[in-house]
């Protein structure tokens, strides 16, 4: 069982990974939208990826969904709760959302 | 628009600073990071889509005598929303709202007051009328003179008047008090030492200080101009103190503290756009 599983979790990172390339290259050209694509991609064939959930995360904060974007954060922290990157575009996030929150309950 | 965090400004650079260094040092051990600028958006607290036009018309204004408020508010904020919000920016003279206040306090005192010459016939004061006759202060002095005109902005009647004068757009109004203020006592400074081997040290130092300033308490007020009604209001209150010795002018002061509060206002009104920088991980 070990043995037939093995490729195919690597495989599935190997996917995801390609998405993810994909999408930084793209995000670097501004286009976030074809970026959110790649990386939802690739949460969806390695659902243990982090860092593709924080990239997903920066994105959807830069589209203006703070739900999704905390969502996406909190979940690469989860995977991945040693990253100092992931922890710190957090704290950034939580900031400006924070920010949001308290402004729609004025 | 790019909104700039008033308070927060160091603790985000502290943690950017931080986040800089931590990617330059996964850099160095091979784990690929790209550092990209973000523009967070932050949508506006207000739903003002049904307006297209806003009419900044005046504030109730006092203080300060070497600051005309009510005239450079107006002016500031219209330029603001010029260039930083999708309203059209109606040009109007700034209306004279204490004035405004003061004919309609007259006029509603005069209502209430009992007819003369009518024998003693008794006439009673509804709760409303008591608080229309009271006399609001000529001169606006601090916090307390400024209040009582509050109820302009309730009178729905006269705001939709001025609404239909200018076809229905957004109006934004309310009081601005800038006020010269003044506070002595013990403040920590930081102060540079040597010692005998002529390294230098900064403590920390207690020192007893005379400091004046001024004081910003703006209360925005944002009225329907098809109805008359107010939709929202926003107060702020901000304060600078200088040494006593600080000759800065007023007008500098003045503008200070409302670059402090303008981001806020902004963003009662219309999207605003926070930059930053975030790492992406492979």
């Amino acid at each position: 069982m070990a043995l037939t599983t093995t490729p195919l979790l690597a495989d599935g990172r190997t996917d995801a990974r390609e998405q993810v390339e994909f999408g930084i290259n793209v995000a670097q050209r501004g286009l976030w939208r074809e970026a959110i694509y790649r990386w939802e991609k690739a949460v969806e064939l390695d659902p243990k990826y982090a860092a593709a959930f924080n990239d997903l995360g920066i994105a959807y904060e830069h589209e203006g969904q703070l739900d999704k974007a905390r969502r996406a954060y909190e979940k690469a922290m989860a995977l991945d709760p040693n990253n100092t990157q992931i922890r710190q575009n957090y704290d950034l996030f939580k900031e400006i959302n924070d920010r949001a929150v308290q402004s729609k309950d004025k | 628009m790019t909104a700039r965090f008033s308070r927060k400004t160091n603790s985000t650079l502290a943690v950017a600073g931080v986040a800089l260094v931590c990617a330059a040092f996964a850099a160095g051990c091979g784990v690929e990071v790209y550092e990209v600028p973000v523009e967070t958006p932050i949508p506006a607290k207000l739903d003002i889509s049904a307006f297209q036009r806003v009419l900044v018309a005046g504030f109730v204004a006092g203080g300060s005598e070497d600051v005309d408020t009510n005239q450079e508010t107006v002016r500031l904020l219209r330029s603001q929303l010029r260039t930083k919000s999708g309203l059209r920016v109606i040009d109007a003279d700034p209306m004279q709202l204490v004035d405004v206040a003061q004919e309609q306090n007259k006029a509603a005192t005069a209502d209430a007051a009992p007819p003369a010459a009518e024998g003693p016939s008794v006439r009673t004061t509804t709760p409303a009328e008591t608080t229309a006759a009271t006399s609001l202060p000529q001169k606006i002095k601090d916090e307390k003179d400024i209040e009582p005109y509050d109820r302009l902005f309730a009178n729905t009647a006269y705001w939709k008047r001025i609404g239909e004068e200018y076809q229905n757009p957004l109006i934004v109004t309310g009081t601005v008090l800038f006020a010269p203020r003044s506070s002595s006592g013990l403040v920590t400074r930081e102060q540079e030492v040597y010692d005998g081997l002529g390294r230098r040290r900064v403590i920390p130092t207690r020192v007893y200080m005379e400091r004046k300033g001024f004081m910003l308490r703006p209360k925005f007020v944002f009225i329907d101009g098809r109805t008359g009604a107010t939709i929202s209001s926003l107060s702020r209150r901000e304060e600078v103190l200088y040494s006593a010795q600080n000759e800065t002018p007023a007008l500098s002061s003045y503008f200070e503290l409302m670059d402090r509060i303008v981001p806020d206002f902004l963003g009662t009104l219309s999207t605003q756009k926070i930059k930053g920088t975030r790492v992406l991980l492979k």
